[in-house]
Parts: C-alpha cells; structure tokens; sequence
C-alpha cells in the first residue's frame, strides 16, 4: 500500500530475514548514520540488543538524559548538515526528548528520534511506561509514525530519513512497539525518494529570478539579511558571490551568523532584538531589503507595522507557507536558494553603494565607542562576556566552532565571536533553549573532530543539563567548556531592570562550587575572576588535550546593549 | 479586516493522526472548527476533509499555507460561500403525540421539504437537507411540539468553478514506475 504513496529507489541489497529490532540498525546504516545517541529502557530493550552486536559500526553514545541526547544530535546535525538520530524507551524516555524535538522543529534542524514504545496488544490501556508520544509530538514534528508491525520498519524509516533531511529540514519521530522490534521480517532496503503529497522544494519561478535581479541592480540602498537557510541551502559561496557582485552590505540573523565571514568587507553585523546599531537602524532606511533564508522571526523583526515598510521586499524562501506568512513579499523568489542564488547571479549587474555602506560604518562607530569599546577593553574591577569571547577569539582566530546556550552570554557570543566559516555558530535561536549547548557541543565535536569546539555556557542554563558532564567525561570528548557565571539569570534580570523597576523575582542564582562538581566528573577544570589572569586561563584551556571546563566569574548586573525592547520599532533600537 | 465564513478543503492521505495534525493547525492559532465533515474523496485511499471557520481571509490564508506544509496533505483551498454549493443534513426525533397537537405530519412534510428517515409507535424521525437557515428554522418550529433529539451533520460543499486537484488525483491512480 505504500509503493503507490511514495516512491523508492531500487538498491540491490538482497533479502535476509531479521527482527524489527535488526533491521532498525541496518536501515540506519544504509542511511550512513554513525553516531546517535540515547538511553535505554524496557520498550526500547531489543534495538539495544542489536547496537550491541553492531558496536563496531554504529557509535552509540550514551548520555544522561533523553533531552541531552536531542541536543547532542542537534549538535551533529548542525555542523555536519547529516540527521541527527536520538532514540529512547517509551514513557518518560520518550516525553524527556519533548524539548529538544521542538527546538529542532523551530530551528529547522534535521532530526530522527526513534523511541520504543509498549506491546501493541497494550497500547491505549495505560500500561507501564506507555504515553502517546505520536499524539504529544505531532505539532513539533514535520513527521511522526506509529510502527506496530515489523514489516513497515525499512519503508517508514526511509520515509523519516526522507522527510527530515529534504526541503526544509525537520525531525521525524518514529515510535516502534516492542513486538514489532522482537518479530521478524524480510529485510531489503530501498532509500526513499519522493512522496507524492510532498513537495520538498517548490518550482522555481525564472521570472520572479528576473525580477528581483532588475529591482536589485536599480536598487540605491539595497540591503541583504540571510540566515539559516543560507547554511541549510550550503550556498555560502553563492551568497559571497552575490553580496561582491552586487556591492551589498549583508547582515544576517542568529541562525544565519558564519555563513558569510564575520571580517567579510561588506558584512554589517547581526539583526535582531540585540544586534548591531546600524543593520536595525538601516533597515528602515533601505529602499530594497533582500531576505536570504530567513523567516522574519519576531526577535528580527521587531514591531511588524513598521518593519521595512518603505522597501521593497525579496523573499528568497524555499518554504511557501514563510512567504507573506509575517512580512508581505513583493517579490518572493520560492526554491532552494542553492539554485536561486546561482541564478540571480547571472542577472546581477556588478554594483558598489560605497555611500550606503558607509552609513553602516558611521553608525557602527557611534555603536564602537557607546558600547562596543567598553566591552571588550573593560576597566570596571569584574571581568566581562565580551572580553572573555574576545580572548578566545584570539585563540581560535576564528576557527572554532562556538557552541553557545541561552541568555546574556549567548547575545554577546553571537555579536561578538568571530567566524571564518560556515557551520561554526551552533545556538538554540527559535525556541532559547536553557541547556542546550552542553550537550549540542558534544555532538558539535563528534561531528567535525578536527575543529575545536567551545561551548559558552551561562550559570543558568549549564545547571539545566549540567548532568552531561557524565557523557563528557565518559567519552572523553575534548571540548572546552566555558562558564560565564553572574550569579543571576541574566537576560531576565536585565529584563526586570529595564522594565520591572528590578524587581529581581527568582532571577537571583545561589550558585555550588562549578569547579569541584566538574572535578568531581573527572574533567579537568579551572575558576578565574581577574583580568590579570583570564589570557592564561584562556591559553590553558585552549591547549588542552582532553575535555576542559572553566568557570569565569563575571560582572553581576551587566545589560546587554544594543536593544530593541519589545514592541519597538527596529529603528528604535536603543544604545543605553 | 472582518471575519467571514471560509469552507477549507483539504485533500489528504489516508493516514491516522492527520485529523489531530490539522485540528493542532487551527488550535495554534486560536481558531474554532464550526464543522468538520472527513470521508472518502473521488479518489481512491484519498481522503477530504472540509472544514467550516470563521475568520478573517489573511487568517485563513496563512492556515492554509500551514496544512498544506504538511507531509500527508495533498493540496488545501479556501473557499467563501459565495464561491461554494453547500448543504448540510438534520435529523429530528418527535414525540408524535406533542406533534399531532399542532400539525398533521404529511401537510408539515410538504410545505417543510422534510423527508420522513423512520416511524415508530411513540416518536418518528424526519430529515432535512439544506443551508444552515433552513435546518435552523425548522428546529425553532419544532422545539415547542416534541423534538426529543436533533442532529446536525458537517457541512459539505462541492466549488462552482472548476478544480484541478481531480484531473491532479487521477495520476496518482496509475502506478508510480520513474524513481
């Protein structure tokens, strides 16, 4: 029934009769996974079985929770552009990897979770460790399916693999009874290569190419935003090739940070609630704003009815149902921008608008000497994020891959760390996950094993999966982990500084002892407080052969600046 | 921008768990299904939902948009019910002693366009297709004289002008041969 709904190659492995459980494995093999991770339990008993007879060919990754188990995936995900595979038991394994199926979903990641599930004859009747998984994850999946019989495994899983990696990645669920993984089945494989109710990528329009080619090369004040589809699309060289073309200065979203180097000429800053003074203000000034893979996010946007009004708007997109859906597009160019792009190249004329860029250059001056310089050559008798990024940049030169988690330190992090190539920022921007960079730079490092990955972490969210520091020291994954302590939630604090006349309700963090506790997982670790220090600190860590982890004591009550408060106008975007 | 009628269409795989994914589209966003009628379409293991909502068309746009996202749904429209022939059905179940107080049934059956479904010693069950006033303004003539039940089916509409998704349908029924 099936065939008729969507279609397979033909590969020629031959047929063997295995368990569900087998044939589990060898699909993910056939798809080239090779790392996952998860955690056991009693539904998900006979896939284990088999990853044990299978060790030498898929790496299993055990860590200490399901959620640290979707956020290392991600983390995978990210910096290789392969699915992430999570997989856990029934239950509470299953409800555990909730959150970090949604963050996938928001952040377009792709994902495959596969959780065990009770015995068919038990389902619906509240049995040990039973929940609804399929019915729980359907709004945060691009796809999810209920496996009862063993025979459906290869389909449904070519289906998943299909789903998550195509057209706008996603994550896939796939929830598999227990007699279906201990029944046999004739295994074959065949990838699967299209679906007939899914268009993964829409046709493209030549002439809206054209179009936008022909307001662009007339365009006086043009301006390019892109994000993460840039990444997703792997049209980092396309969009190079456009911006020199065309003498646009380019500014790009948290998720589309690295996919243009952060020292590129005409690379303005970064939008958004807490981005860069002149690419917020321009934006309002601009007579035609490009968007390149990105979805107008309200953290981007500001107040919509005065968002970009006096442009022309281009939506290059390769998600219909993105166009119009926050900012009306004049011309919305739908496709892959890997094909876009290349063809507006051809259109574009060579261009310079060395005047509008130099009004970003104006304004990050006025933004350098209010904020910037402060930040990053700091006198006050505490240290700061930004200095503390900086020095690492001095080390990385832009190299590593940064990792950061949710607040403060994730704003200064992504303003201020620098990046020579794409796939290098790996955040949690859709959803701001607290606890995700722990984990997602474990995956970040297992990914790509021969750059260096520091993840920066804020007192907050590294206590939120503080638990992974036992899959840290247990594979003995050389990351370096960084943590920006303030004793305070800080984005929140900031928050109710700004607004709630400091009224700091629960924001105030009653901190342990970080280094003993990382001690005490074995990983080798460090504290600093003092200017005077932090470049050894630094150096240490960042020579470091093993795992690392360092806690640096920064300013308590430090504002991250520049900011658009809520409901405000981009143009609006306040330096104090 | 006001709220109107839209009758969304939406042409799906036969798949369970699709009604949730598409309720979930609509709770997202705050929006109540007036009614909802899902059966087999015109095509084999295709099924068609059609959903009543009130909202307004930038709404009902960017839902759509929304569905049609979705791995198992086919193609999604919007109609208003100027752009639409709808029906729906009711039933009414009458204590025949109240109703022979006022009326003589065959008389009411005539001027009402009402069909008898079933007669029975205490009660009898008649049935009424059409727009949504006239099935209302039955009952309100009914209520006072016995209606002991009364039901009413989802909306189901065909569109005046012509749709693709039959000729778009009719491909899938041949077998998929190209990888």
């Amino acid at each position: 029934m099936e065939l008729k709904t969507a279609s397979f190659e033909k590969v020629s492995t031959e047929t063997t009769t295995v368990s569900g459980a087998e044939a589990v494995i060898k699909c993910l093999l056939e798809e080239g996974v090779g790392t996952i991770y998860g955690y056991p339990g009693g539904a998900i008993m006979p896939i284990y079985d088999e990853l044990y007879k299978y060790q030498d060919q898929i790496h299993h990754v055990l860590t200490r929770h399901e959620q640290g188990a979707t956020h290392a995936a991600q983390g995978y995900a990210r910096v290789t552009g392969k699915v992430g595979v999570a997989i856990a038991t029934s239950g509470p394994g299953a409800t555990n990897l909730v959150t970090g199926i949604a963050d996938a979903q928001i952040d377009s990641t792709p994902l495959v979770c596969i959780t065990g599930q009770v015995g068919s004859h038990l389902l619906g009747s509240d049995a040990f460790q039973e929940t609804d998984i399929v019915g729980i994850s359907t709004p945060i999946t691009k796809w999810n399916h209920q496996i009862t019989k063993a025979s459906e495994i290869p389909e449904v899983l070519a289906k998943a693999f299909y789903i998550a990696r195509s057209g706008r990645p996603g994550p896939v669920l796939i929830d598999i009874t227990k007699d279906a993984q201990f029944a046999s089945l004739e295994f074959s494989y065949k990838k699967c290569s299209g679906i007939r109710s899914y268009t993964p990528v829409p046709e493209i329009n030549l002439l809206q190419v054209e179009r936008a080619a022909e307001v662009i090369n007339n365009a006086k004040k043009p301006l390019i935003v892109f994000g993460q589809g840039v990444i997703l699309g792997e049209s980092e060289e396309l969009l190079k090739q456009v911006v020199e073309k065309a003498g646009i200065p380019a500014a790009w979203t948290i998720l589309g940070l690295s996919a243009l180097p952060t020292d590129h000429p005409l690379n303005v800053g970064m939008v958004g609630m807490h981005g860069n003074y002149g690419p917020n203000r321009l934006t309002n000034e601009c007579d035609v704003l490009i968007a390149i893979g990105m979805r107008f996010d309200d953290r981007v946007t500001g107040d919509l009815s005065r968002y970009a009004k006096q442009a022309k708007v281009i939506h290059f997109e390769i998600d219909p149902a993105e166009v119009n859906k926050n900012v009306t597009a004049d011309i919305p160019v739908l496709g892959n921008v890997k094909e876009t792009l290349k063809l507006l190249l051809e259109f574009l004329k060579p261009n310079k608008h060395t005047a509008w860029h130099q009004e970003f250059k104006d304004l990050y001056k006025i933004e350098f000497d209010k904020i910037i310089k402060d930040e990053l050559h700091a006198s006050s008798s505490q240290l700061g994020m930004a200095e503390v990024i900086e020095e690492i940049n001095n080390w990385t030169k832009g190299d590593a891959i940064i990792v950061s988690d949710v607040g403060q330190h994730q704003m200064v992090a992504c303003r201020y760390a620098k990046f020579n190539s794409s796939r290098s920022n790996v955040t949690s921007g859709g959803l701001g996950t607290m606890g995700f960079a722990l984990p997602a730079a474990m995956g970040a490092k297992m990914g790509c094993p021969d750059r260096e990955v520091v993840a920066i972490i804020g007192d907050g969210g590294f206590q939120m999966t503080i638990q992974e520091l036992g899959t840290v020291f247990q594979t003995k994954i050389p990351i370096k982990i960084v943590v920006l302590n303030n004793g305070f939630l800080g984005m929140v604090r900031q928050w109710q500084q700004m607004f709630f006349d400091k009224r700091y309700a629960s924001t105030e963090m009653v901190n342990p002892d970080f280094v003993a506790i990382a001690r005490g997982y074995q990983i080798k670790s460090n504290h600093v407080s003092e200017r005077s220090k932090l470049k050894d600190a630094i150096k240490e860590m960042m020579e470091a052969n093993e795992p690392y982890f360092l806690e640096v004591i920064v300013e308590k009550e430090n504002n991250v600046f520049p900011m658009i408060p809520t409901g405000a106008a981009v143009s609006e975007i306040r330096l104090e | 921008m006001e709220k109107k009628n839209f009758t969304v269409s939406i042409y799906t795989e036969n798949n369970p768990g699709l009604l949730s994914r598409i309720a979930a589209i609509f709770l997202k966003r705050h929006i109540n299904i007036e009614s909802i009628t899902v059966s087999k379409s015109e095509v084999k293991e295709v099924m068609r939902f059609i959903i009543l909502v009130n909202v307004t068309e930038e709404k009902i746009q960017k839902v759509v948009g929304q569905i049609e996202k979705q791995i198992e749904v086919i193609k999604a429209y919007y109609h208003t019910d100027e752009e639409l022939i709808f029906q729906q059905t009711a039933l009414y179940k009458i204590r025949t002693s109240e109703f022979e107080k006022e009326w003589k049934l065959e008389d009411f059956m005539k001027e009402n366009n009402a069909w008898m479904v079933t007669v029975a010693p205490d009660f009898f069950v008649i049935e009424k297709t059409g727009k949504r006033d006239e099935t209302e303004s039955l009952y309100e003539k009914l209520k006072p004289y016995g209606l002991m039940q009364f039901v009413r089916s989802g909306r189901i509409a065909v569109s005046k002008e012509e749709m693709q998704i039959s000729g778009m349908l009719e491909k899938f029924n041949t077998t998929n041969t190209n990888s």
